[in-house]
């Protein structure tokens, strides 16, 4: 398989406090990789180093070129785009101005066309185009977060536990659309979850994070089908 | 009759300028929660600048935006140079870092341009127009202010670059996820803040007089101004201005006399913090313990 | 009290040797050192230790000033009994001042007392209160003479009288800021909601720190008006309440030893600077402040503190 981001040995820490202790993984391009694991085993950590949010020590390489050690800004500009956990949205702007800034750094022209690729896969955010963000129900602003990652044309997408705080129905609709995204966007997507079942179902490749380690890592069929590691590392 | 309706239209004259002042704090305590204590001090800075350049020779409107300008300019390295450290800073330090940039920004007002009150020279006409109720200088100023505050307005609702900045205020983190160099749009911030500032002191100089220690009592109806419409809302921040410049001139003229206005400012402030802390306009933010 | 001896040896060193070696000026200029440290010891009570920023207590120092100035001058008090009177007036108002103050949050606060500080001087003056207060001329006041005709000039009989008041106040200060407290009002200014939780009344601690805060600063106002003899409006303006706060951050904010650091450092500080430039005494305490806050947030007394402390455990850590 190619692989898009690769990391070698991953470090990270807040403060004095070390969270990671020497990832190696990979996201395989075109493809969704799931990051599964409960609870502070540092799931959110790893998507934030990715995007230097956080100190780190190792190596991140996307398409061969490293980025470990680069400010977020530029990594965005290569074309990461972090959805992170929260949702992330500018709660005081209206759907548009959100939408106008996940388009923030390519030229103007190109994003407005995008704009109804994303009224495609979200018809609700055109409804609500000039509603103040903040009044957007949790399920409306992972839409309108994931819409805005899509608005940079991004080659990564990250997503941080796209389903939590949210009805099982609307996680349904949410995923369904992500399906979508993946088959027509030809992004390659990193998802962390909590929520075993569902990241399997959507991914090809998985692996299990315990404590800021890699426990286990392999195909996703094949985890979901192997009941001692459901039982004892994903709780079914 | 007539003299309430003069006091009024000063009142709204003089607003102007605090609204200006007081946009200014607000926009760097949306971006920074910090308040610029030296805010009257920089624009003062500007002024004599402005000055400087009259005297070299050039047309009044010419330095007035070179004033603009390299106010611009002036705010955009303070902030660079001085704020990156006290970004995250407790409340003490970076109060103190203002203070002491209040101190030196005054100290070199003081030793480039001396201590000696000057003149400053108003492009409006000197005469009384409409009956007697405004004065050519205080209805262009008003005109200045407004179209300054008008047009920053409409940087800010929309451009790009004014949608970016609003976004680093708001939320830094999301703003960096998506590209936007936060750093960079703080002190462009403190760079329109600063020139807004210059408007505000070349506005009033013709009134009161240029000299180092101009600002002081302006700053004060400005934070009055800031505090009354909500430091977290730019518009509020000028109609607070606007309606301290009305209370000031009514208050002085018919309730507590002119020496006790900027006890006015004072009293203010207190009702303010006192009864609705968020102002007017402001949010109300809850803390979570 | 450890210390106890050092401190002692100190307090004779600094009544015998100003004395008997200088004299007019420079007796005057100690004197006013003893002051300045006093007015930073309230503030630093207030905001070192408690947390509250105030950028207005030039204000306390003129409600103590006017206050012995007009007792003297109006009514023939002796200046030695305006000191309790003072003291009253100013813990009253700084008790009235601390309660809305209990609102308001640290910024807030500084902005708060910058604007009464920026005020004050026009209350000062206003019509209203012209014939006690002198109006913009001020009020002269008399110097007093050694009392029981002891020996000592005018200038040496102040110097002694201030430096007794003080050290009563600097050991008063010691006692409260060390004992339960000074442990509630530092445990207020550290984290104010853990600490109602562990029972400190909030608002009864914050509202008296601030009434002991303003008397010290108030006591602080009165002997500098029996000192410099003159009180007038301008004297009192928002620049004294910053000077006040420069000397609170060069000594150390929290630190008691350190105030007197910072007094001697706002008295001397600007008769050398003004060598240089009329301007330069704003510049110098401004580069300082900043300085202070990047390179020792703990200022220098808190440094003087530090070494004091490692001196005073030989083996220890």
């Amino acid at each position: 398989m190619t692989v898009l981001l690769e990391t070698k040995s991953l470090h990270a820490a807040y403060g004095e406090t070390k969270v990671l202790h020497g990832l190696d993984f990979a996201v395989r391009q075109g493809g969704v990789t799931a990051l599964l694991g409960a609870n502070g085993a540092g799931k959110t950590t790893t998507l934030r180093a990715l995007c230097g949010m956080v100190r780190t020590q190792g190596e991140i390489a996307l398409a061969g070129k490293r980025i470990d050690g680069m400010a977020t800004e530029d990594i965005v500009r290569l074309g990461v785009a972090h959805v992170p956990d929260g949702r992330g949205t500018f709660m005081e702007l209206t759907v548009e101005e959100n939408m106008r800034l996940g388009a923030y750094t390519r030229p103007a022209r190109e994003a407005t066309a995008d704009f109804d690729r994303m009224f495609g896969y979200f018809p609700r955010l055109k409804e609500r185009y000039r509603q103040q963000a903040g009044t957007l129900s949790g399920g409306e602003q992972q839409m309108l977060a994931i819409a805005r990652a899509l608005l940079l044309r991004p080659r990564l997408l990250l997503l941080d536990e796209p389903s939590f705080g949210l009805a099982p129905l609307i996680v349904r609709e949410i995923f369904g659309i992500m399906r979508r995204i993946r088959d027509e966007e030809g992004v390659s997507i990193l998802l962390v979850e909590q929520n075993a079942t569902l990241a399997l179902e959507f991914a090809e490749d998985a692996y299990l994070l315990e404590t800021g380690r890699i426990v286990i890592a392999g195909k996703a069929a094949e985890i979901s089908k192997d009941e001692g590691i459901r039982r004892s590392y994903l709780g079914y | 009759m007539e003299g309430f309706i003069h006091q009024i239209i000063s009142g709204i004259a003089t607003g102007g300028i605090y609204a200006s002042v007081a946009l200014a704090l607000v926009m760097i305590y949306q971006a920074t929660h910090h308040v610029n204590f030296a805010q009257g001090e920089m624009a003062t800075f500007s002024t004599y600048i402005a000055l400087v350049l009259i005297q070299l020779g050039l047309p009044y409107w010419v330095a007035f935006i070179g004033a603009f300008s390299i106010s611009f300019v002036i705010g955009v390295s303070i902030e660079r140079v001085l704020m990156r450290p006290v970004a995250n800073a407790p409340v003490l330090t970076s109060v103190g870092v203002f203070i002491g940039l209040l101190l030196i920004v005054n100290s070199m007002t003081g030793w480039v341009f001396d201590y000696t009150i000057k003149q400053f020279p108003s492009p409006f006409p000197d005469k009384a127009l409409f009956g007697g109720f405004v004065s050519g200088h205080e209805l262009g100023s008003t005109g200045v202010t407004l179209s300054v505050l008008i047009l920053v307005y409409l940087f800010f609702r929309h451009t790009r670059l004014g949608l970016a900045m609003r976004a680093a205020a708001f939320n830094p983190v999301s703003s960096r996820l998506v590209g936007v160099r936060v750093g960079w749009m703080l002190a462009l911030g403190w760079g329109l803040a600063a020139a807004i500032g210059s408007v505000a002191g070349c506005m009033v100089a013709p009134v009161v007089f240029l000299d180092p220690n101009m600002m002081s009592g302006i700053l004060l109806y400005a934070f009055a101004g800031a505090l009354l419409g909500g430091i977290d809302s730019p518009l509020g921040a000028v109609l607070g201005g606007f309606m301290v410049g009305i209370i000031e001139n009514l208050g002085g003229a018919y309730v507590v006399g002119t020496e006790l206005k900027l006890t006015l400012a004072l009293v203010i402030i207190i009702a303010v913090l006192t009864l609705k802390p968020s102002g007017l306009m402001g949010r109300r933010v809850y803390s979570r313990v | 009290m450890k210390t106890f001896g050092p401190i002692a040896i100190f307090v004779l060193l600094a009544a015998v040797v100003p004395t008997l070696l200088f004299s007019g000026y420079h007796l005057f200029q100690m004197t006013m050192v003893v002051v300045y440290g006093v007015a930073i010891l309230g503030l630093a009570i207030l905001t070192g230790i408690n947390g509250q920023i105030s950028l207005g207590h030039g204000a306390f120092y003129a409600i103590g000033a006017y206050t012995t100035a007009i007792l003297m001058s109006s009514w023939d008090v002796p200046y030695w009994a305006t000191l309790p009177v003072s003291a009253v007036v100013c813990a009253t108002v700084g008790f009235l001042v601390g309660l809305p103050a209990l609102r308001l949050g640290g910024l807030y606060l500084a902005l708060t007392t910058f604007a009464l500080a920026v005020a004050i001087p026009q209350i000062l003056k206003h019509k209203l209160f012209e014939d006690w207060t002198g109006g913009v001329q001020g009020l002269v006041i008399d110097k007093p003479d050694a009392p029981f005709g002891l020996p000592l000039s005018a200038d040496q009989w102040l110097y002694l009288f201030s430096l007794a008041v003080g050290v009563v106040l600097y050991v008063l200060a010691i006692n409260l800021t060390r004992g339960r407290i000074g442990r509630a009002m530092r445990a207020v200014r550290d984290h104010s909601v853990a600490a109602e939780a562990m029972g400190i009344n909030l608002a009864m601690l914050k509202t008296r720190t601030f009434a002991v805060s303003a008397m010290y600063t108030g006591i602080a106002g009165s002997l500098g008006a029996i000192a410099v003899a003159f009180v007038a409006p301008d004297s009192f303006s928002v620049f004294l309440s910053i000077t006040f706060f420069v000397g609170l951050v060069a000594g150390g904010a929290a630190s008691i030893g350190g105030t007197i650091v910072g007094a001697v450092f706002i008295e001397f500080v600007p008769n050398l600077a003004d060598l240089v430039s009329k301007a330069a005494p704003g510049a110098v305490y401004g580069v300082i402040l900043i300085a202070m806050m990047f390179l020792m947030p703990q200022g220098a007394g808190g440094f003087i503190a530090m070494i004091w402390r490692r001196l005073a455990r030989p083996g220890g850590q």
